[in-house]
């Protein structure tokens, strides 16, 4: 018994729109995953920031919110554990997250004239995603700490158009 | 940076309410006891932005205020202060009792209407778009003067057809999704759209800094984005519908704080 | 105008860590976002913030579109002596703005 091929009033069988379909899907895909190759993952952010240079967590704290009611300003703090002389301190501090169209936040640079390394900035998050803070010591050793925030969104928003 | 994407889901929260509001019709005002300004329902890091003033946004605008009210504009080359003086003490109150009465139209005007008045007819200088930034930042500077007021609406007779007309707006519903600000503001003021919850709707910190605009922004651009929301028509800005909405909003909230630049998501 | 808000300490003590914040009016137009009609909204974002005492560095950062609109830092400095704390601001058109405040160490 063969089944009977259903047709569209356009004169399309179902296999025809289903392949199409799929074409579609294929498109959409490709379309997405060159749209991914645009931007750095995170850990190639963060390659990029040490040349390299391994990265061991622990001796920075990063503080944001774990619920975000907007990612458009999400308060984030950095604080990292050091003692901020001419021998021991902070150099850099950079800033990246996993999943907005581009990986860098921001970077700050310091030393042992700001007595303490602690930072406090907002920034933009498209949606929920981890975030990491590297610190650069002056002895060149690199350290991290990472958070993973969920980002809700503002009821009743404006119509663009 | 929501995109067209994050709308969708916003949309599909307003849905989704719809099926609880739609077994709840009665429209109940809040007693006076449970009033709660939508500072109250943010979050405590959000709160924290509006506490302080080095780090609220909103400051960015009355710094700007305070710098047009001391300019002069115009063919009179008067600036605000030519006349009013020190904001600090004649604007103080101010805002609290607005909107009021204007005498030579017999109508109701909100804040910014009588600065945008104010200049184009004592100053004699180039009107000041409605929603623009100078204007704004005028309507915040002034309203900032009574921050920490209660919020006092002029008790005046004439003003009383305008504020039914306001409370009627309130309380019918309208757009797609047919619901009436009372809907969500005073029978739902507690549970959540999405993500966000739904608040009473007490207009204590206009203009404010909302998170979603990046910027400051009026009373009626929020109301404009609530009507938005329930697939309604937006009033047109400054229109006398809007207006009798602000001033029953304003007399909803008598006697609650203002918070002027406040910070809402 | 410049549009921005700086908090400094007017007194310290020598050798005091003190709060320094900054805050400027400015949109951080990421260039991500499409406008009516489906038009691009070009990028236009601070891409550098400088923070000076005494006429030297004390504090730098690089911002990305990832920089709230109206930007938002606080960090530390150690009180050295009575001076000018600067600061300057820089987008991405080249165009910049600044303040300052005085600082009294005593």
């Amino acid at each position: 018994m063969t089944e009977p091929t259903t047709r569209d009033p356009l004169g399309n069988t179902a296999l025809g729109r289903r392949a199409v379909l799929a074409g579609g899907i294929g498109l959409l895909v490709l379309a997405l995953s060159v749209r991914a190759l645009a931007r750095p993952s995170l850990q190639q952010a963060v390659a990029g920031f040490t040349g390299g240079a391994p990265v061991t967590a622990g001796r920075v704290k990063l503080t944001l919110p774990p619920l975000v009611e907007n990612g458009n300003a999400v308060g984030v703090t950095i604080d990292v554990e050091s003692p901020m002389t001419a021998q021991s301190h902070v150099r850099r501090i950079a800033l990246f997250n996993e999943k907005n169209p581009q990986a860098d936040i921001a970077v700050f640079r310091l030393g042992p004239h700001n007595g303490r390394a602690r930072i406090a900035t907002r920034i933009r998050l498209a949606t929920s995603q981890t975030v990491i803070a590297v610190a650069e010591l002056s002895d060149g050793t690199y350290w991290s700490s990472e958070a993973n925030v969920i980002v809700t969104l503002a009821a009743c928003i404006e119509d663009l158009t | 940076m929501p995109g067209p994407a994050a709308r969708l889901i916003v949309l599909t929260g307003v849905t989704g309410l719809l099926i609880v509001l739609t077994s709840h019709a009665s429209t109940d005002d809040i007693s006076p006891g449970e009033r709660r300004s939508g500072r109250d329902f943010m979050a405590p890091e959000t709160q924290a932005i509006q506490a302080d003033d080095t780090a609220n946004p909103g400051m960015l605008w009355v710094l700007q205020g305070a710098g047009l009210w001391t300019q002069k504009a115009g063919p009179a080359d008067q600036s605000c202060a030519s006349c009013h003086g020190a904001a600090q003490a004649s604007m103080r109150g101010v805002a609290a009792r607005y909107p009021a009465l204007d005498a030579a139209t017999g109508k109701p005007i909100d804040l910014t209407g009588r600065i945008a008045q104010c200049r184009s007819e004592r100053q004699g200088g180039t009107a000041l778009p409605r929603d623009g930034d100078e204007l704004l930042a005028l309507t915040t500077f002034v309203a900032h003067q009574s921050r920490g007021m209660p919020i006092a609406p002029p008790d005046d007779a004439r003003l009383t057809p305008f504020r039914d007309a306001g409370r009627q707006i309130f309380t019918t519903r309208m757009g797609q999704l047919d619901l009436a600000c009372a809907s969500c503001h005073d029978d739902n003021w507690n549970q959540r759209l999405a993500g966000s919850a739904v608040t009473q709707a007490h207009p204590t910190g206009y203009p404010l800094y909302r998170l979603e605009w990046q910027g400051i922004g009026s009373l009626q651009r929020r109301l404009r984005n609530c009507m938005i929301g329930v697939r309604a028509e937006p009033f047109a800005t400054g229109s006398d519908d809007f207006i009798a909405l602000e001033l029953y909003l304003m007399q909803r909230a008598a006697g609650m704080e203002m918070e002027t630049p406040g910070i809402r998501p | 105008m410049t549009k921005a808000l700086v908090s400094v300490p007017k007194t310290a003590r020598r050798g005091d860590i003190i709060d320094i914040r900054a805050m400027i009016a400015h949109p951080m137009e990421t260039g991500y976002r499409m406008g009516p009609n489906g038009v691009e909204i070009p990028r236009r974002i601070i891409t550098r913030f400088v923070c000076t005492y005494g006429g030297e560095e004390v504090f730098f950062a690089e911002f990305f579109p990832a920089v709230s609109a109206n930007p938002f830092v606080s960090f530390s400095l150690i009180a050295s002596a009575s001076g000018t704390v600067g600061f300057e601001w820089t987008d991405d058109q080249g165009q910049t703005e600044s303040a300052s405040a005085e600082i009294v160490v005593t």
